[in-house]
């Protein structure tokens, strides 16, 4: 296995191109280590982006954030901006693994691993994430939905990798939430996952964004759980209804972690409560 | 077998310099190539925190780290804890606290509590709890370790050390 | 009736207070060195390749590439274990596990090992080795294991303990039956009859360091083992006996241990490392994967329980019966036996029979697991408790008090009770702070008791006392929660001098006589008992040299707070001499002053437990949480009583863990999808609450036996205590569960999705 450490995103993104064996990227490793350790992968080359000028810089500005590749969840609790504008994305991506997988996981890597259960995911998505895509010959910005094609799959070609993800500014009157469910407090993978953004105008839901993870392939945008609530005040009628969207939405597997039946109910459970909090974080009223 | 990188790292303040294959674990070049054997592996896969050091100030599992990717960097593990022959307070209350019992997750355990102190010097029973939630142990109900914290926190303010 | 409170009243310096453990500072600093830290020069790196089918015929294996490969320096197969086990089936079960011969009986079974120059290599190696399997049918259920359709594990097993006996061979090893009095008779007093079916997954000890050894094997026949284990004398006599050594050429020694809970009494890799070693010549290094410990070490059984209680209206059980299946993996064991004398163990029941099928499935071969088969009973017959309780309108702590054991009470599997402390135990729950605690919405409360034998076993102790009075204690119990400091403090009080003076030490298998395992909770009781004689031993020679040295008939010496003291007429004059000033003489005295003691130690009194149980259950999720949780246990006497907690505390969370979120998921390929911490739920620190603790100390009148002790002094009343804990909380939290829902869960664990699944039904219904 070789192990390369490029300068720039362009730099890496040639490596990966030029590769005639299995080339990966390593930013916080914690998939990627974990596959290589239980024989999943056999890379040849692993490109390190961690030694690229700011890509481990956080930069904010008037249009929003720009979260460089690999900055650590671990770093974005620490940024005081970007809790308060978008606590849902911070507090998804914080849930991913313990105080040592925060020292290292990246939202990149949450994503590219593409698993659905991801956590970070549906946050992103619901916020309106970009990922900034960067080949040997261009950069193009995607919306982080059109990242993840299917369970570990991603729509990135060959040679390219995110050199970045960026956050809108958040609006006033908005607020976001990401609520997963695992059998223990931590250190399990999500059997359920839901981000919800939304803002608000004169204490009535505006505009609504309900994201759900875990439950299907790829991460879901239920548009019918967003009309579901717009135009309320999130009172029990919304809320059923938000709730039966979700679990209507759901296309889920049994597996060790979860039946369909059980992700269906939580889906619709998690979906109320996240609701809850974002539209208090929104500054609504319950 | 693959060939070895030559790796300069700084390990509890010493220059330290190992060979490693590329694919070889963080944890397993400082156990077997750095000689080392305070970081265990208890799971290779970042489930249980028995391997947990510091790299440049962040608690990780040594395990999913490269070795390679010590270069230039600076670690801090288990044994660097005491100096000079003196224990850790953390060290002094494992002990007397009883929050050992076999001991194989306790350098793991009191390399995150000491990450844990140095951001948050007055953590509350929840907080410590969720910041060791990373470190498995079987043998003791992690009941005498949180307390082994907390004592630790409360001494440590009291002699103004961070 | 009173118990004896001599023990309880006896004035100890040293024993029953908190001492700091001599293994701390190397635990802390990251110096002390387990079954992986050891190496040797030239080592090779073992691996092991496992089968991935739950059940094959093993046509052909082929290693001639594996062979070629640079690096590669020895490969074996069971080709390379002959068959030396004679008559001793259980031998050979413990040499065809670790290694298949012909035919792969669970995924992850054992069917070839190569050692090489390094890891990567090895990992190479295994990858070409050709194995050519053929399937066959598997079973995993325990109670599909049973149907007389189930594919047959052994033809050779034919079902013992039934008549008349069976002509066709079973996955059914043995049925035993055991029990008191008059079932039918007993039932048809009864005004009130409940009864309920429940099951149990199986479950691992979940020991943080994964099994590990360091093997070298000398063309000489001699070799050496380093390894993490529970007892190494016994690694000693069974890898000797598999591999054909002579038992004093082998030198074992126990390394620290990660944690046992009795999962580290069997051999797996060791006999396998030590051929291989003995093959290319050269020391092995074979440490197990997360995946292997999982998928191929000793997990606990799986079980399907049905229990049957009668009562009167007051209360009093008239009749009970328990049917207890356990899945023994894909070996015979004795697990269903072992449940069947714990299940009633805590009650003076009349009338009770307890039925046990031990039963194979093809699963790893079960290994015993901190008081083995005893919380999968004690989830059935306490849960049922609970429902008697209910239905005759008692309190669940009243109805138990209303049929406890007690001294004199003939207990289900045989013997008559002496001083036990069950009742003691419950009366302190019922008087705990933690019953008044205030339940908050969703929340609710349970209790339930627990037993658990203990063993005493083979011991050999050296006491060596050094020219500058500091001692040497040599035991071989492993010390596996922290006994090395409660033997030191047993061999201070009893030399009279202080703790730090006391260096206690695991000996290797050349330095003492045959020391059985540190299981069953006997490390402190039987050393202990050991380090006592061997104490006593030590002070007749220190009184002899006092003696010697004041010119003095040796019945005229004393031995008081750690001092000869010349006792008897005209000796009031002798100054009194130290431990320290009679060992600085030694050498011109008579030479090196030591004790020593071989002991089958006997009697480790029973050690029974009741614990109580806040769980909060969210209704929209089924997921529980732990609110409160106490423990009180009896410990006869406590040595250390911080180790002790420590004890009740980490049994407790390992009951909790089985109870809530631990379990094998098995495929219906019958391969094992979970074999990592990720998947296999054990409780995190964030998962739980303080533990609170009480012990209670009902002297056990067996430690020392009294007629072996040759000074009248009293002995400290010592019970195993590391076991019991793990009894009651699968179902304490049952029972909580109940308390808080309404919902009876008989599956554990008590998952998320099997609660809310359960309160779905109680709706619905």
């Amino acid at each position: 296995m070789r192990y390369e450490t490029p300068a720039s995103a362009k730099e890496a993104a040639g490596l990966l191109k030029k590769e005639k064996g299995a080339a990966f990227l390593l930013a916080g490793g914690t998939d990627l280590l974990v596959k290589l350790k239980m024989g999943i992968v056999e890379p040849d080359l692993v490109v390190d982006i961690k030694r690229i000028p700011k890509i481990s810089d956080i930069q904010s500005s008037a249009k929003g954030f720009t979260i460089g590749a690999a900055v650590s969840g671990a770093e974005l609790g620490e940024h005081a901006g970007l809790k308060k504008a978008w606590p849902g994305v911070v507090e998804a991506a914080n849930l991913i693994g313990s105080d040592q997988i925060q020292g290292r996981a990246t939202l990149p890597g949450n994503l590219c691993n593409a698993s659905p259960a991801a956590d970070s995911v549906p946050a992103l998505i619901a916020a309106g994430a970009k990922a900034v895509v960067v080949g040997p010959l261009k950069k193009r910005t995607v919306p982080v939905e059109k990242v993840m094609i299917g369970p570990g799959k991603t729509s990135l070609a060959k040679g390219e990798l995110i050199e970045a993800i960026t956050l809108p500014k958040a609006e006033p009157r908005s607020g976001d939430a990401y609520l997963r469910f695992t059998p223990r407090t931590e250190m399990d993978i999500a059997v359920v996952g839901i981000a919800i953004s939304l803002k608000l105008e004169r204490g009535v839901i505006k505009k609504a964004r309900v994201v759900l993870g875990a439950v299907a392939p790829t991460a879901i945008v239920v548009a019918a759980a967003a009309r579901a609530i717009v135009g309320s005040k999130l009172d029990d009628k919304a809320l059923d209804k938000l709730a039966a969207a979700c679990s209507a939405a759901c296309n889920p597997i049994d597996d060790k972690r979860g039946t369909i039946e059980y992700r269906v109910r939580v889906a619709g459970v998690l979906a109320k409560r996240a609701a809850k909090i974002a539209f208090q974080r929104a500054g609504g009223s319950l | 077998m693959s060939k070895s990188t030559l790796v300069s790292t700084t390990v509890n303040g010493d220059a330290v310099e190992f060979a490693c294959p590329a694919d070889e674990s963080l944890m397993t070049a400082l156990r077997d190539r750095v000689g080392l054997t305070g970081v265990k592996e208890g799971c290779g896969t970042g489930d249980c925190g028995a391997c947990s050091i510091s790299l440049d100030g962040r608690l990780v599992c040594s395990c999913i780290v490269l070795g390679v990717e010590a270069e230039g960097r600076s670690i801090e593990t288990v044994e660097g804890l005491s100096q000079n022959g003196v224990l850790h307070p953390l060290q002094q209350n494992f002990i007397d606290h009883a929050a050992l019992q076999c001991g194989i997750c306790t350098p793991g355990f009191l390399v995150a509590a000491k990450a844990l102190l140095d951001r948050n010097p007055n953590p509350d029973e929840s907080e410590i709890r969720y910041a060791l939630a990373g470190n498995l142990c079987r043998c003791t109900g992690y009941d005498k370790i949180v307390r082994a914290v907390q004592a630790t926190a409360k001494d440590m303010r009291k002699k103004g050390r961070s | 009736m009173a118990h004896d409170n001599s023990y309880v009243d006896k004035k100890f310096n040293v024993v029953g207070t908190r001492f700091n453990r001599p293994d701390g500072i190397d635990k802390v600093t990251g110096k002390a060195r387990y079954g992986a830290d050891a190496s040797a020069p030239g080592q090779l790196v073992g691996k092991v390749l496992r089968s991935p089918h739950a059940h094959a015929q093993i046509l052909k294996i082929n290693t001639s590439k594996a062979e070629k490969l640079q690096g590669v320096k020895s490969i074996i197969t069971f080709e390379d274990l002959p068959d030396l086990t004679g008559a001793d089936q259980g031998m050979a079960d413990i040499l065809e596990n670790c290694m298949a011969r012909g035919r792969a009986l669970y995924d992850g079974h054992a069917v070839a090992a190569v050692a090489a120059v390094d890891e990567q290599t090895a990992a190479k190696a295994l990858k070409l080795i050709d194995v050519k399997y053929k399937k066959l049918p598997h079973v995993t259920d325990v109670d599909e294991a049973m149907l007389p359709t189930a594919p047959i594990i052994h033809d050779r097993i034919f079902t013992r303990g039934v008549e008349p006996k069976p002509t066709k061979p079973s996955n059914i090893s043995s049925r035993t039956e055991m029990g008191n009095g008059d079932i039918e008779a007993g039932f048809a007093e009864a005004d009130i009859i409940v009864e309920h079916s429940f099951k149990t997954e199986q479950t691992h000890q979940g020991y943080i360091e994964p099994h590990a050894c360091l093997a070298s094997v000398n063309p000489d026949g001699t070799a050496e083992l380093w390894v993490t284990t529970q007892g190494h004398f016994v690694f000693r006599n069974v890898c000797a006996g598999l591999l054909g050594l002579d038992i004093a050429k082998l030198k074992v020694t126990s390394s620290e241990i990660g944690g046992g809970f009795g999962g580290k009494t069997h051999v797996w890799v060791e006999p396998v490392a030590l051929a291989l070693s003995r093959k290319a010549n050269r020391p092995v290094k074979m440490v197990m994967s997360r995946d292997e410990v999982f998928r191929a070490t000793g997990p606990t059984s799986s079980t399907s329980i049905d229990v049957k209680l009668g009562a009167k209206k007051n209360g009093r059980i008239t009749a009970a019966i328990a049917e207890l299946r356990y899945q023994g993996g894909a070996f015979p064991g004795n697990w269903a036996m072992l449940g069947c004398m714990t299940a009633f163990a805590c009650y003076d029941i009349k009338n009770n029979k307890s039925i046990g099928w031990d039963v194979l499935v093809n699963r790893p071969k079960v290994t015993a697991y901190r008081a083995p088969s005893a919380p999968m009973a004690a989830f059935a017959v306490e849960s049922a408790m609970d429902i008697l309780a209910k239905e005759l309108g008692m309190k669940a702590i009243d109805v138990r008090l209303k049929n406890v054991a007690r001294e004199g009470t003939l207990a289900p599997y045989g013997p008559t009770y002496g001083p036990i402390g069950i009742e003691d135990t419950l009366k302190a729950v019922k008087a705990h702070p933690h019953m008044r605690a205030k339940l908050k919405p969703n929340q609710g409360r349970g209790v339930a008791c627990g037993f658990w034998f203990n063993i005493g076993g083979q011991t050999s102790t050296d006491l060596n006392i050094g020219v500058d009075g500091t001692v040497n204690l040599a035991v071989g119990t492993v010390d596996v929660g922290g006994s090395r400091s409660s033997l030191a403090m047993i061999a201070a009080e009893e030399l009279g001098i202080d703790y730090e003076d006391v260096k206690a030490n695991i000996a290797d298998t050349t330095s003492l006589g045959h020391n059985d395992m540190t299981e069953g909770s006997r490390g402190t009781f039987s050393s202990g008992m050991a380090t006592i004689y061997a104490a006593r031993e030590a002070i007749e020679v220190l009184k002899q040299r006092a003696a010697q040295t004041w010119g003095i008939p040796v019945e005229d010496v004393a031995w008081e707070a750690g001092h000869a003291v010349a006792t008897g007429k005209g000796h009031g004059n002798l100054p009194k001499l130290s431990l320290r000033e009679i060992a600085a003489k030694s050498g011109r005295t008579g030479g090196p002053i030591a004790g020593h003691n071989e002991v089958t130690a006997d009697g480790a009194g029973m050690g029974f437990a009741s614990h109580i149980c806040d769980v909060e259950v969210d209704p929209e999720t089924g997921r529980s949480t732990i609110v409160r949780y106490t423990v009180v246990q009896d410990a006869g006497k406590a040595i250390n009583p911080d180790y002790v907690e420590g004890q009740f505390q980490g049994g407790a969370t390992q009951g909790i863990g089985w109870a809530l979120n631990e379990e094998y998921i098995y495929g219906d390929d019958g391969r094992l999808q979970n074999p990592g911490f990720l998947d296999y739920r054990i409780p995190v620190c964030s998962d739980l609450p303080f533990i609170d603790t009480k012990i209670l100390e009902i002297p056990n009148p067996n430690h020392p036996k009294i007629l072996e002790i040759p000074n009248p002094n009293h002995p400290y009343g010592v019970r195993g205590v590391g076991e019991t804990s793990i009894v009651p909380p699968l179902a304490a939290v049952a029972n909580a569960i109940a308390n808080a829902t309404g919902v009876r869960m008989g599956h554990a664990p008590m998952s998320p999705p099997r609660v809310l699944a359960a309160l779905d039904a109680l709706d619905a219904g």
